[in-house]
């Protein structure tokens, strides 16, 4: 890239913020971390902006989180997340502000937001990233993806600010609340006057969820192909109750109709993270292995001593789960 | 009614790690001859979403697909779902697009197909996992955007769109024409069936290069590229799998029970 490129007048690193009921969510605590680090290695500051109808008192907190400026628009209309209104406001925002990087959480809004505001400003966007670093000669943010469902890692830069990208929740270190005072935010006025919604949201609608949550689930037993069948699962569902275990499954398990489509676990179904994934005659499929990979501890019981996802396991057998299965939960019962 | 869905033809991304091998002068992962193309699953989704429309209320369904050398079997399948013509952009310039190149390619085709009421594409494709396909379209076309939809119901010029939130749903409206990409709560795709196979065997799809849709072969594919690829690499999982054996297969499971208590595991 070209010295002019370097000297731009695009300074800082802004956090795109996000608050739940109780505080910073905590994909912006982890950004304001990785952020932090981006701007230390550029020698600027981090900074955060945070958009809603009733926002500033959740702000205050980025400060103590390590953000050097905090920034908050308020307005009615930014009540709930609507395309048209954030895209005019945060793009109000970074004209103001000029930040040299912004980054997102690759969450409900900012995977919507994130490449919205990019293709309106006409600036490439990198998502789902879980690392971003400074290339130090050019000041380029180097922004590293998973594709093809994690079989591999791709890096991606770009010219043009900002510079931008969407990060993977718990793919960074949160920042830890320090001593320091929370710094009283700024307010930006932003005229949202002109802006026409195209998008009119009618309702919000939570469903509870029957039974442990996939998601939540701090174990779960998942089946694949090697179930051979919707007995198999049967048999799963037993497992499931004495480890207080969810129960997930496969594509291959949903496509035969094994299980419904809300248990799938991998790309095109839940991503999960649990303490401990037992995955029982499943081979491990790059689209599968993505929505379980992040699991502390993954448990592996499979026929096939090459199944690639011995290589992603921590502990395994190899065997006839059918064999397998009893002989484990009867010493498990057994041990107490 | 007129509806576009646009599809990506992908390496089947139920493979497995070893089925692949690192192409690293193209920054790529190449499928062996064992790995067979398929419609990105988001994407059938998007064609599925279509077609119930289509069920409903009658709907003309165009797919539309971008790429080289696209494997007939592959982008044919919509047809055979029921979809009514296919629109490939084909050319080598086209090869190595990002969501900018290949959004400009598609948002020019749906220009030129005309009179779309309503574009669907896939939430994101399973290989470059970006989720951004569908926003840059219509950007590009200046038409409003839905994203991650999971039930799409129209009529007369709104559509209804319920998007996939944590724990719920959001129902928002939104006037046609528009862009919605679907995500896999839609519910399963449908199965070709021998009627619309036999009917739609005989369709030719429209073959278009970069001129005939107004563009140059230096804004397509890689040279039309906004974000930079510097490289591939593949992440080495080796977690280092205690395999627990024993002189049985049910004494390994026992050791597998003993083992993960020590630990405590489980």
């Amino acid at each position: 890239m070209n010295g002019e490129k370097t000297t731009t007048e695009h300074k800082h690193v802004l956090v795109y913020g996000e608050v739940t009921d109780e505080g910073l969510a905590s994909i912006t605590k982890e950004l304001l971390n990785g952020g932090k680090e981006l701007a230390d290695a550029l020698g600027e500051e981090i900074h955060a902006v945070f958009m809603g109808d009733s926002v500033y008192d959740r702000a205050k907190e980025a400060g103590a989180f390590g953000a050097k400026k905090t920034y908050v628009v308020e307005d009615p209309t930014l009540g709930k997340y609507s395309g048209d209104t954030f895209v005019a406001c945060l793009g109000q925002v970074v004209e103001r502000l000029k930040p040299r990087i912004l980054i997102f959480g690759h969450s409900e809004v900012g995977a919507d937001l994130g490449p919205r505001l990019a293709f309106e400003l006409r600036q490439p966007i990198s998502t789902d990233c879980v690392s971003m670093e400074i290339k130090d000669d050019s000041k380029t943010l180097l922004r590293t993806k998973p594709v093809f469902g994690g079989l591999a890692m791709a890096l991606f830069a770009s010219e043009g600010f900002p510079q931008m990208a969407t990060v993977r929740a718990k793919s960074m270190t949160p920042a830890e609340k320090s001593g320091a005072d929370d710094r009283e935010p700024m307010r930006l006025d932003v005229d949202l006057g002109k802006v026409v919604e195209r998008v009119k949201v009618i309702d919000r609608v939570t469903e509870e969820a029957k039974g442990l949550k996939l998601e939540d689930a701090e174990v779960i037993v998942s089946g694949g192909r090697g179930m051979g069948g919707a007995d198999g699962f049967e048999a799963l569902k037993e497992m499931g109750k004495l480890v207080n275990g969810a129960i997930g499954g496969s594509r291959v398990a949903v496509d035969n109709g094994w299980i419904p489509t809300s248990l799938q676990v991998g790309l095109t179904g839940t991503i999960v993270a649990p303490r401990v994934y037992v995955a029982v005659g499943i081979s491990g499929a790059s689209q599968h292995m993505t929505g379980c990979a992040r699991s502390q501890r993954i448990i592996a019981i499979n026929k096939d001593s090459a199944a690639p996802i011995f290589k992603q396991a921590h502990f395994g057998v190899v065997g006839d789960w059918k064999t397998i299965l009893p002989a484990f939960m009867e010493k498990l019962k057994e041990l107490g | 009614m007129n509806i576009v869905v646009c599809i990506k033809e992908i390496f089947d991304p139920e493979a497995t790690a070893d089925s692949f091998r690192l192409d690293a002068a193209n920054k790529t992962l190449v499928g062996s001859s064992k790995v067979p193309k398929v419609v990105n699953p988001f994407d059938e989704q998007a064609v599925e979403a279509a077609l119930r429309i289509k069920d409903k209320m009658g709907a003309r369904v165009n797919v539309l697909s971008l790429g080289n050398n696209l494997d007939r079997v592959v982008v044919k399948k919509p047809v055979h779902m029921g979809a009514d013509e296919l629109f490939l952009l084909e050319d080598e310039s086209f090869l190595g697009s990002d969501s900018w190149s290949a959004a400009q390619a598609l948002a020019a085709a749906i220009r030129k197909i005309g009179d779309v009421d309503l574009v669907l594409c896939g939430r994101q494709a399973a290989d470059s996992n970006a989720g951004q396909t569908g926003l840059a379209i219509a950007s590009f076309l200046g038409l409003p955007c839905v994203t991650v939809a999971r039930k799409i119901e129209v009529s007369g010029d709104i559509a209804t769109v319920e998007r996939v939130i944590a724990n719920g749903y959001e129902s928002v409206e939104v006037r046609l024409p528009a862009v919605v990409t679907v995500s896999n709560e839609l519910g399963q795709a449908r199965y070709p069936s021998i009627k619309n196979i036999a009917k739609s065997n005989a369709l030719k799809p429209v073959l278009w290069k970069p001129a005939d849709i107004g563009l140059t072969p230096d804004i397509c594919g890689t040279q039309g590229r906004r974000l930079l690829a510097t490289k591939l690499f593949l992440p080495v999982f080796d977690t280092n799998c205690e395999i627990v054996g024993g002189e049985t297969v049910q004494e390994a499971a026992q050791n597998l029970a003993v083992r993960l208590r020590q630990e405590r595991i489980l």
